[in-house]
């Protein structure tokens, strides 16, 4: 990490002698969140509440050459779960584009994907899983990238020094398993533990009217394997053991029409056997419905993993319904919902989400999620007590 | 007898032939190639726009983005229509999202939508023709780069609007499935066939919207730009004013700035 700092401020140092173009460009949010359990928690330590309050600032700053400066640090402080209370840096980069070419030294985020409940193929950034349990907030990883832009494609090559261990829930933290994950305790299949090299390339194109992308990681596993063990002879933990893996994915989205037909896949080599796991969908948007400016989108989506019920993950044979209404208000009101259903054990999951601006720097956040009837094998079963609302207020500037 | 035979032939070759004219000819055709023509070349341009929506209590909400376009040129020849990528300024909390279109000519566009909270680059649908774009009265088929291919131009009169002498002219988009309109009536004045006003007609053919363009300036000696333009919807009594500022022409844009790729580097 400390390399990666001094690196920075070398560049800053060789670059902040030339004239400005966007100079010391501030913005973020700031934002209160307060969270409310429908029922009495399972484990001894859990709270029927919690409240908390989180940062993002962002400083940006590019240089006449061309190249930029962007650092956002995150925090978090939470009432009730102290590893909830975490700070990151999500960002730290300093980046140069070329005509066709582009390097970044840092911290940064990257985002591969095209379906809307799972993010199969996405994985170098860490999942950040104290923040939400939609798998979406991610932790800053430290990397070389380097990109070449082709008339047949674009090319990444990453390089990524220093890995990122999972966040979890601590005792007292709602929307966790039974037996709690001790994170300082992770082990590591490779020797050189979290300072092990990884290294990925992706090729991407769009045709026509089908956009794909195909990658190759070797590395560390993002998803731990957690191995319950004795911290003394009376209490049971976890342990993340993170594996070795190569990993293979495509993702792939076709626009026909109004419809889109969105597929992720990847082929993982770990310590255990070799496994397939995909997801296909379709999504279909409505403009502009009787005449409004209401735009409603449907969502519909299978998840397959040949682990099955051995699969980490909580979607390995599930269908996925949801729908999108955006009503292109002054407001930007949003409202999303989704269900999902394995149709192995029949356990269900419920969310809705709803949001809109107020004022001109204001935004509301209502969610809710249920979990119905979760079946006593599958990982769901463990939030069966958790159905949650959240009601956050953040202040963009 | 050789005569009527003629006289048959004549008649059924004449209620053969469509009594619509093929796509786009005469005098409207004319004028819609002829304002075209007139802007053509200019390479590329950016701008800032701050766009004002206004409802029909008077209230109002302020949008900032700023655009960059550019033109397809292959051996000096536009071979296809324009590259426009649009990046929210303002209000903070859509702060950095773009929004990517490859204008064609005949076959639908392609566009790209960039979240940054997610940093996720989304392609989008080309139907969305008639859905509103983020919330004004202006569509996505209004913001798209006006192509000739996909209309038919029907002169209609000339009159003089706003003390200006104009051709009205009537275009009727040919894919008939994938718009929000049955027709549009254009007023193009005539010195220099800038479009100063349009009426924009819904499928069940009910004027619904109006668009003046204000404040042209010109640029480079050639091309024109209207720094005001204002949508007002009829139906609903909302309207949206966009007003143009900043206008640079011939920045030095290249194919690469406008890459889906490098979405997450614009700003």
């Amino acid at each position: 990490m400390k390399q990666y700092v001094i690196l920075l401020l070398w560049l800053l140092g060789v670059l902040s002698v030339t004239p400005v173009v966007y100079a010391n460009e501030y913005s973020g949010f700031i934002s209160t969140e307060y969270i409310v359990f429908l029922n009495d928690p399972l484990y001894a330590d859990q709270q029927r509440t919690t409240a908390s309050f989180s940062a993002e600032p962002e400083y940006f700053h590019e240089f006449e050459n061309g190249s930029q400066v962007k650092i956002i640090p995150f925090g978090r402080y939470d009432a009730v779960d102290s590893n909830r209370t975490h700070v990151d840096l999500r960002e730290f980069n300093w980046m140069y584009s070329g005509e066709s070419c582009k390097v970044l030294v840092g911290i940064g985020k990257i985002f591969w994907g095209v379906t809307e409940f799972v993010h199969l193929v996405d994985i170098i950034n860490q999942t950040d899983s104290v923040e939400n349990i939609d798998g979406e907030s991610k932790l800053g990883q430290p990397m070389l990238q380097f990109s070449y832009l082709t008339n047949i494609g674009a090319f990444d090559f990453f390089i990524l020094p220093g890995f990122r261990e999972r966040t979890f829930p601590g005792n007292k933290g709602r929307l966790r398993s039974s037996i709690v994950v001790e994170m300082d305790k992770a082990e590591y299949e490779s020797g050189a533990k979290e300072k092990h090299i990884d290294f990925a390339i992706r090729y991407n194109h769009s045709i026509g009217d089908v956009d794909s992308g195909i990658y190759y990681f070797r590395g560390t596993g993002r998803e731990p394997i957690l191995v319950p063990n004795f911290d003394d002879p009376q209490n049971v933990i976890l342990i993340p053991f993170y594996e070795q893996i190569t990993q293979t994915g495509l993702d792939l989205q076709w626009i026909l029409g109004s419809w889109l037909l969105k597929a992720e896949a990847i082929y993982r080599n770990g310590k255990g056997d070799d496994f397939f796991s995909g997801i296909g969908g379709v999504e279909y948007t409505f403009f502009s419905i009787a005449d409004t400016k209401l735009d409603l989108g449907i969502i519909g989506e299978y998840a397959y993993d040949e682990r099955g019920e051995q699969a980490t993950v909580p979607y390995q044979r599930d269908v996925m319904a949801g729908c999108r209404l955006t009503l292109n208000d002054m407001a930007n009101s949003e409202i999303l919902t989704g269900i999902s259903h394995d149709i192995q054990n029949s356990s269900n999951y419920f969310t809705i989400e709803a949001s809109r601006r107020i004022g001109n720097n204001f935004k509301i956040t209502i969610e809710s999620g249920l979990f119905l009837h979760p079946a006593v094998d599958d990982i769901m079963y463990d939030l069966r007590e958790d159905d949650f609302i959240r009601l956050e207020v953040a202040y963009y500037f | 007898m050789n005569k009527i035979i003629i006289t048959t032939i004549i008649a059924l070759l004449w209620i053969s032939i469509p009594n619509q004219p093929l796509a786009s000819e005469g005098k409207g055709l004319e004028i819609a190639m002829e304002s075209d023509r007139r802007d053509n070349g200019w390479l590329d341009h950016t701008a800032k726009i701050r766009m004002i929506l206004k409802n029909k209590h008077g209230e109002e909400a302020i949008r900032k983005l700023h655009l960059s376009a550019k033109e397809v040129i292959s051996n000096g020849q536009k071979t296809d229509g324009d590259k426009i990528l649009i990046v929210f300024d303002n209000p903070r909390d859509v702060k950095g999202t773009v929004f990517l279109t490859y204008s064609h000519k005949r076959e639908d566009d392609d566009q790209w939508l960039y979240l940054p909270a997610l940093k996720r680059i989304k392609r989008i649908s080309a139907q969305n023709k008639s859905g509103s774009f983020v919330g004004s009265e202006f569509t996505y088929e209004d913001i798209a780069s006006e192509e000739i291919e996909k209309y038919r131009y029907d002169w209609l009169r000339d009159e003089v609007y706003d003390k200006q002498n104009c051709f009205v002219v009537e275009r009727t988009p040919i894919d008939k499935e994938n718009t929000g309109y049955q027709r549009t009536v254009i007023w193009y004045e005539k010195e220099n066939y800038l479009i100063v006003k349009a009426e924009f007609y819904d499928r069940k053919n009910m004027h619904i919207k109006t668009l003046t363009f204000k404040d042209y300036n010109q640029y480079l000696d050639k091309f024109w730009r209207a720094h005001e333009l204002n949508m007002v919807n009829h139906q609903n009594g909302k309207s949206t004013r966009l007003e143009w500022s900043d206008i640079t022409f011939q920045v030095g844009l290249t194919e690469q700035d406008f890459d889906k790729n490098r979405l997450k580097e614009v700003r």
